[in-house]
């Protein structure tokens, strides 16, 4: 069927520390989850330099994993692998799982507060009656106004930053879209992921938004790429902004600096 | 806590209800009559004179000490109230050189044993006492047992809610609670959701703040399902009447506090989580030596047999959180908490916080520890969600509440809004989401010009408000040199929850506005506290 | 038991300790000062022996009778003021409570009011005397209720380690500031020392009466320091401090099963004396050996918070 796809995805998160790490803690949402649209075939975490803790499901239903760093350790390498089925459903993910009621996601958080900068974009969309083309419009007009750029990121950046500065990665034009649709009154929310893409080695995972429709449910807008996603994304967390839905995010003691590497492969079976 | 009502008359727990318009009518959040009056000196010259009904027969014993100045003046008594018969022959017989020694006993028992609270930003003088009252308030038997169903009801109904609001949310869908009531509210924790905590319990320890106002009439002020403060003074004020008046409870059957420490413990590790081996591992989590409260923590974890830990005493390790032992790290299975759920977990809520434990959230969902009380249970004692208790009660449970809220017009809603402008003059109006007493209005003690400028702000921005009723609040005598002298108090009992059933400790703290006419309560606002009997059947 | 209580109540009886201390230090001092030409010689002295010399000149400069008393005294600039060692002691008891008896947790509550109270201005030197009787019977009341109502546990022998390491510290302190007065006559066999000179060194350990019960008249810089360095009976001796720290390092592996770097480094010390003589010590230097013995001590400390987690 060509509606759907056996994606193969292969992920290394390596932190190099310059002096022997005492104590750290990492929460890691690298696990997909199933769902009506696609299908977990296999999937596997490994951790070299640190330990699971412990795995639970958070407030957006993804699956976490805590991982402690062995104490003293100078690198710590996440690696997933695994195979899963997606479907094409045109970007519809549908009904909200879980308990997270949707004014949850109306809510702005500190990355996705909507500025002068926000303000004008949300401005600029047509008064279209049905939300889905507000959505539509409004995804184009993010990639316009926010040009992609890869190799900078700004970790702080917030989605009024990127829109004032013009530019950003996936990252940023994802906050911006949920930062503008909730402007606009619209739940939504970020996600993390793979994207099958022409070169099968990547720097980065990627990462898109969702936003509520009604009768619909969610669905996922990819501004980065100017499409809805379809059978070549893999969902993998979901959170209010890129802090709940974080690949890695952590703390740890020790003063020496670090250094952070990212292999991502994604190949279509 | 501040009493949301003007008091019109007072009703007295020992001598029963008063017929005069009390000289105490009185404004929440501070007195007109002048300066604060502790127990150690006389009530003030503007106070009441001339010779209470039946002066000869109220408190003859204390007559020297009262040197005809009783404050309970112009006040008709109807006489002696039961609960009070046995204590008041007691007291009869008592001479006031010998209370007021006691009196100075007692604080300096309190001095030595340390049971202070911590006043921040002072190096000198850190730590001070609350001021001890000697006279016990009373309750019977009868009234004991019908608060205690009420305050069950009531416990219960806000477990539901709790786990309701972090699930279905079949309250807001049933249309019985407004979404915005929730969204809104900086204290619903969005990372509970979807949570089961261990035992199905969110708040292991609650504490309800009552009023009375008459023969079986309690009000409920105030919920505390978040980290209810105060229970050592509930046990350490009998501890000290007992040690200084023993004779009092060979002649009253009081009925015990003292098996509360027993109580929490087993409390706590009935809801140990599914982790747990063995015997359940319990601890304190205290912020440390300088906060407010910490005589209490490190009391209730000596009591209990348990740890008092520290943030930097623990980490996660093996899926567990774990303190530091002098053998290594040992992991616990219920930690009471005695830290605002901001500071619980660095990693996953404030990241400043240097007290909390980082990971403890993500053991906790993996259910790997129970915290008590759960995260988020602040949602339920909200100021905005009080007004809704009635309601929250009703659907939880199918019954009728049993304790009475404090009549709350939503000024939202235009009826109550008309209502609440017609009868400015009898109400005390507020700000929702304000506290301190700042922005209120005191109708009853309000001139005609600032009830006016009321209205207009009230117009402005109506959601903004809710008004209450005033009620009239009752007294208990307190000891001062003078004689015996009546105040405002309010009463917290505690209560904890379990799989296994809620458990109230007969009594609770009673906390008395020791400024004349004060109906403020707060330790840090010159209240004091008294021991408080529950008597047997 | 948290590694943190052991930390605490070991802290909590160094300073208690060194309270006491410093007051004897303190008596013995003004008495012999008033003997003097150069009174404030001897203050200075006192003030080495309470190892604050150099941080009392950094403040002060020259030394006199009343900046010393009230700096070893009520000066919250120095940390090991009697005033400042009373107050952690206090806070340390505050946390540990639940480690505590209630009468522990009170006779300490108690002393610190106490204390706080008496020091919180300049004492005269008329009132000295007094306050230092005090600050001693203070610190015995805490003891007291200590062996008396202590279950004698893990809590009780960190307690002890506290105690006793610094006891240790303290009268190696005093051996070394007054080796000056041992050593030059200590090879003159058969000569006394003066009356004033002893007095001081006895008196800094209350032990002028157990000296004259073990020696009689018989006042000799051997005898002294055979007395407290090596008397096992001796209750401010390093043998007899030692001896305690090896019981309670051994209490503590029966409870635990394993006898830590730090237990086995104090069995060391104990084996040392055992083997040792008072010619052997006076021979190859009194200095150099409370030197080491110093040494010694501040590494079995270092290594005991290591051993039982004391800290993170």
């Amino acid at each position: 069927m060509t509606d759907h796809l056996r994606l193969r995805v292969r992920h290394v998160t390596t932190y190099d520390y310059d002096a022997p790490v005492p104590w750290g803690l990492q929460q890691v949402r690298l696990r997909p989850c199933s769902h009506r649209w696609q299908r977990v075939l296999s999937w596997s975490l490994t951790v070299e330099g640190g330990r699971r803790e412990a795995a639970f499901e958070d407030q957006h239903r993804n699956a976490v994993d805590l991982v402690s760093l062995d104490p003293g350790t100078t690198r710590l390498a996440i690696a997933v692998e695994g195979e899963v089925e997606v479907a094409d459903t045109a970007g519809i993910v549908g009904p909200q799982s879980g308990f997270g009621p949707l004014w949850l996601f109306q809510r702005p958080t500190p990355r996705t507060t909507a500025g002068p900068a926000c303000a004008r974009l949300v401005e600029s969309i047509a008064r279209e009656p049905s939300p889905l083309h507000r959505l539509h419009d409004l995804s184009a007009a993010i990639s316009d106004a926010v040009r992609y750029e890869t190799g900078v990121t700004h970790v702080g950046w917030t989605a009024e930053d990127a829109v004032a500065a013009g530019h950003g990665v996936c990252q940023d034009q994802a906050h911006a879209f949920i930062a503008c649709a909730r402007a606009m009154g619209i739940p939504a929310r970020y996600v993390s992921g793979y994207l099958l893409m022409e070169q099968e080695a990547q720097d980065a995972a990627h990462a898109w938004a969702e936003a509520w429709v009604p009768d619909l449910g969610w669905v996922g807008f990819d501004a980065a790429n100017r499409i809805s996603p379809d059978h070549r994304y893999v969902r993998v967390a979901t959170g209010l902004d890129y802090g709940e839905a974080a690949p890695v995010s952590g703390a740890r003691t020790g003063t020496g600096a670090e250094r952070l590497t990212v292999a991502v492969e994604v190949r279509a079976q | 806590m501040i009493a949301p009502m003007r008091m019109t008359t007072t009703f007295d727990e020992m001598w029963g209800r008063g017929t005069g318009q009390s000289q105490d009518a009185a404004v929440p959040n501070g007195s007109p009559d002048g300066p604060p009056e502790g127990p150690p000196e006389a009530p003030p010259e503007g106070s009441v004179n001339g010779t209470p009904h039946g002066a000869d027969s109220v408190l003859p014993g204390i007559q020297a000490a009262r040197s005809g100045r009783m404050t309970q003046a112009q006040v008709m008594y109807q006489g002696l109230r039961p609960p009070y018969a046995a204590f008041d022959d007691w007291l009869t017989g008592e001479n006031p050189a010998r209370l007021l020694r006691k009196q100075h006993e007692a604080e300096e028992v309190f001095r030595l044993t340390g049971i202070t609270f911590n006043v921040y930003g002072r190096a000198e003088a850190a730590e001070r006492l609350i001021p001890f009252d000697i006279i016990p308030r009373i309750l019977s038997a009868r009234e004991w047992a019908r608060l205690a169903r009420g305050i069950e009801q009531r416990v219960r109904a806000i477990n539901a809610f709790l786990h309701d609001i972090y699930h279905r949310q079949e309250i807001v869908r049933a249309g019985r609670l407004p979404a915005e009531m929730i969204a809104r509210n900086a204290a619903f924790l969005p990372q509970m959701i979807g949570v089961e905590p261990p035992g199905g319990v969110y708040t292991h320890i609650v504490g309800i703040d009552l009023v009375r106002t008459g023969e079986d009439e309690f009000f409920v002020l105030e919920d505390n399902a978040r980290t209810p403060s105060g229970v050592s003074y509930m046990l350490e004020n009998r501890e000290t009447m007992l040690q200084m008046f023993p004779e009092l409870f060979a002649r009253n059957r009081v009925r015990p506090v003292s098996n509360y420490p027993l109580n929490l413990r087993r409390s706590l590790a009935a809801c140990a989580p599914r982790a747990t081996k063995g015997d359940p591992v319990v601890a304190v989590l205290t912020p440390g030596l300088y906060n407010s409260a910490y005589y209490e923590h490190s009391f209730l974890a000596d009591k209990m047999g348990v740890e008092l830990v520290e943030g930097h005493d623990l980490r996660v390790m093996d899926g567990r959180v774990a303190m530091r032992t002098t053998q290594g790290y040992k992991p616990i299975d219920v930690l009471y908490r005695r830290v605002d759920d901001d500071f619980l977990d660095p990693l996953n809520f404030n990241a400043d916080s240097g007290l909390g434990v980082p990971g403890l959230f993500d053991i906790y969902r993996a259910g790997g520890i129970t915290i008590a009380n759960a995260p988020g249970t602040g949602i339920a004692d909200d100021k905005a969600i009080y007004s809704y208790m009635p309601d929250i009660v009703r659907f939880y449970t199918g019954e009728a509440p049993i304790l009475q809220n404090v009549p709350t017009w939503r000024c939202n809603d235009p009826s109550a809004l008309s209502y609440v402008l017609d009868n400015l003059h009898d109400l005390v109006v507020k700000e929702v989401h304000g506290s301190g007493g700042y922005g209120m209005l005191v109708g009853p003690t309000s001139n005609k010009k600032e009830i006016a400028a009321f209205r207009d702000k009230l117009l402005a921005n109506p959601a903004n408000y809710i008004a209450q009723p005033t009620l009239a609040l009752s007294t208990v005598p307190i000891f001062t040199r003078a004689g015996l002298a009546p105040r405002h108090v309010d009463l917290r009992p505690y209560v904890l929850v379990s799989p296994d059933g809620v458990t109230i400790t007969p009594g609770g703290l009673t906390r008395v506005a020791l400024k004349k006419g004060s109906l403020v309560v707060n330790s840090s606002q010159g209240g004091g506290t008294k021991d408080t009997w529950v008597l047997e059947e | 038991m948290l590694g943190k209580t052991a930390n605490g109540l070991y802290w909590m009886f160094r300073y208690l300790e060194r309270s006491e201390n410093t007051a004897r230090l303190m008596a013995a001092g003004q008495r012999i000062a008033l003997t003097r030409s150069h009174a404030d010689d001897e203050w200075a002295s006192v003030l080495e022996t309470t190892a604050t010399l150099g941080p009392y000149r950094a403040r002060h400069g020259e030394v006199t009778r009343d900046n010393a008393i009230h700096w070893m005294l009520c000066d919250r600039d120095n940390a090991s003021s009697v005033l400042a060692v009373v107050e952690s002691a206090r806070n340390n008891a505050r946390l540990v409570r639940t480690a505590l008896t209630r009468e522990v947790w009170e006779s300490v509550n108690e002393s610190w009011m106490i204390l706080r109270n008496l020091l919180s201005q300049r004492v005269g030197e008329r009132e000295l005397p007094a306050v230092l009787t005090v600050i001693r019977n203070r610190s015995a009341h805490v003891r007291g209720a200590f062996a008396g109502t202590m279950l004698r546990n893990d809590i009780y022998n960190f307690a002890r380690l506290g105690t006793f390491i610094e006891r240790a510290d303290n009268t190696a302190r005093l051996l070394d500031v007054k080796s000056y007065v041992l050593l030059p006559s200590a090879h003159a066999v058969g000569s006394s020392l003066d009356n004033v000179q002893w007095e001081t060194i006895l008196r800094s350990v209350s032990a002028e009466g157990a000296y004259r019960m073990t020696y009689g008249q018989d006042v000799r810089a051997r005898n002294i320091a055979q007395f407290l360095i090596l008397d096992r009976r001796m209750p401010r001796s390093l043998a007899f401090s030692v001896g305690k720290l090896v019981d309670n390092f051994g209490f503590l592996a029966d409870a635990y099963g394993t006898l830590p770097p730090s237990g086995k480094k104090a069995a060391a010390l104990q084996t040392g004396f055992a083997s040792a003589s008072v010619d052997g010590l006076l021979d190859s230097g009194l200095h150099e050996f409370v030197q080491g013995f110093l040494r010694d001590i501040a590494d079995l400390g270092a290594q005991a918070e290591v051993d039982y987690r004391f800290y993170d």
